[in-house]
């Protein structure tokens, strides 16, 4: 099933400062969106936004052709979000924090534990996340992409702490989702080595 | 769009799913539950010390002093309940997920409840006793302070909702609430000193029982409204 994923006129202030307006896009199933901007220049309350966790000023939204108000329900089921905080228990292991939210979505077909190793966090997994470095930290929030099955991912800057080698995973992962008639919105500074089709936004 | 609702699990299995994290997270760090516990302990039995052993003074101010070592305990108790899913992000995970978020607020007020209402209901007999009173009137106590911490738990959830984004929201917390735990205190408090009296205290327990009541079927609406506004 492919899907499309597109705003116009899209407007957010902070505060009393205007972030951005005007701003547009559109992609749809196997295409990325890569956010581009200076620090401060708007993109995490843009992806907030998006992901329905703010609201916009003016300007609308649109999944699959319909207009979706981004705190409707249906639409939470269709995205996963990537935060810059790894929204982890840190009292609770990796394994019972994803336990725990696979109550909160649609179940996946493939267990914890699996995709923890896969992830190579298999040592880590019977530590509380607290105990974790903050690099370990993001590697099980990627488990929460593969669990959650969702054909749109939200991510913010995903590369920050992480070593050489989990920013290959996670080109590798976007480049698996994305093949596989997945969406995504990333906010990057870093250059990301795709092959699928990467659409560029700057904000100003 | 309605592919994908298939496989998510019903709203009774996210309702115990989040009250059992909390729980879970409760005994990992047991000193923010012990906290509200000891200072109610406290706060009540060291009146009868201050106070002196005569009896009549002490059936006179023993309600009313309990109930409000109750009230402050359960207050303090509220300020983490959402602030820290805040700061690790881990609301944002609550709010994003297709569950309705009223059934997770509940969840954790559930969980709220059991860990800081539910222990001052339990140890009340016993702080009645350092009060002198008699047993009839510890199970008056026990009902009232029962009704009473969870009409406190469902409000104080929306209170802490709202404050959640708020640097050092304790104060606004602690404000805001007080009006509208003001009828519990009152009534809790009367209902136990009218029992002492030997009068009809029977109202006063239906007045907490429906307070408790209309809470636990407004409350969580406006918890998850809050919510949503606070995280923006």
């Amino acid at each position: 099933m492919t899907h499309s994923f597109s705003a116009n006129a899209l407007r957010v202030f902070k505060g009393e400062r205007c972030l951005f307006a005007g701003l547009e896009f559109a992609i749809e199933s196997g295409q990325l969106l890569a956010l581009r901007g200076a620090n401060g220049s708007g993109k995490t309350s843009l992806l907030r936004a998006l992901a329905g966790l703010a609201e916009f000023d003016e300007g609308t939204v649109h999944w699959d052709g319909q207009a979706v108000h981004p705190r409707n329900q249906e639409f939470r089921t269709q995205l996963t979000w990537y935060g810059h905080q790894a929204g982890f228990k840190g009292d609770l292991t990796a394994a019972e924090n994803l336990e725990f939210e696979s109550v909160l979505r649609r179940q996946s077909r493939r267990s914890v534990s699996d995709v923890l190793a896969s992830l190579g966090l298999k040592r880590q997994a019977a530590l509380p996340t607290r105990a974790l470095s903050a690099g370990q930290q993001r590697r099980a929030a990627l488990a929460r992409l593969v669990l959650s099955e969702t054909p749109l991912w939200v991510m913010d800057e995903p590369f920050t702490n992480l070593d050489v080698d989990g920013k290959k995973q996670i080109n590798a992962m976007l480049d698996e989702h994305l093949s596989n008639g997945g969406l995504a919105v990333v906010a990057s500074h870093e250059t990301l080595a795709l092959s699928a089709p990467v659409v560029e936004l700057t904000i100003e | 769009m309605s592919v994908g609702q298939d496989r998510l699990p019903g709203i009774g299995r996210a309702f115990i799913a989040t009250a059992r994290r909390d729980l879970l997270l409760s005994i990992r760090q047991p000193g923010d539950v012990l906290n509200p516990i000891v200072f109610f302990l406290m706060v009540s039995t060291l009146f009868p010390l201050a106070v002196g052993p005569d009896g009549d003074t002490l059936l006179r101010i023993g309600p009313g002093v309990t109930w409000v070592a109750a009230l402050l305990a359960l207050l303090l108790s509220l300020n983490s309940l959402f602030v820290l899913d805040h700061a690790d992000g881990s609301l944002d995970q609550l709010l994003l997920s297709p569950q309705p978020l009223p059934v997770i607020a509940l969840g954790k007020s559930l969980a709220h409840w059991l860990v800081s209402g539910l222990p001052l209901v339990l140890l009340s007999p016993f702080v009645a006793m350092s009060y002198k009173m008699p047993s009839e009137i510890a199970g008056v106590l026990m009902a009232s302070v029962f009704l009473g911490t969870i009409a406190l738990s469902l409000i104080g959830a929306t209170g802490a909702a709202l404050t959640v984004g708020l640097h050092r929201g304790t104060t606004l917390l602690s404000l805001l609430l007080l009006p509208l735990a003001m009828p519990i205190l009152i009534f809790g408090a009367r209902t136990v000193s009218l029992a002492v009296d030997g009068e009809d205290f029977a109202g006063g327990l239906y007045f907490l029982g429906a307070y408790a009541v209309g809470a636990l079927a407004l409350t969580p609406f406006a918890t998850a409204a809050a919510l949503r506004i606070s995280s923006e």
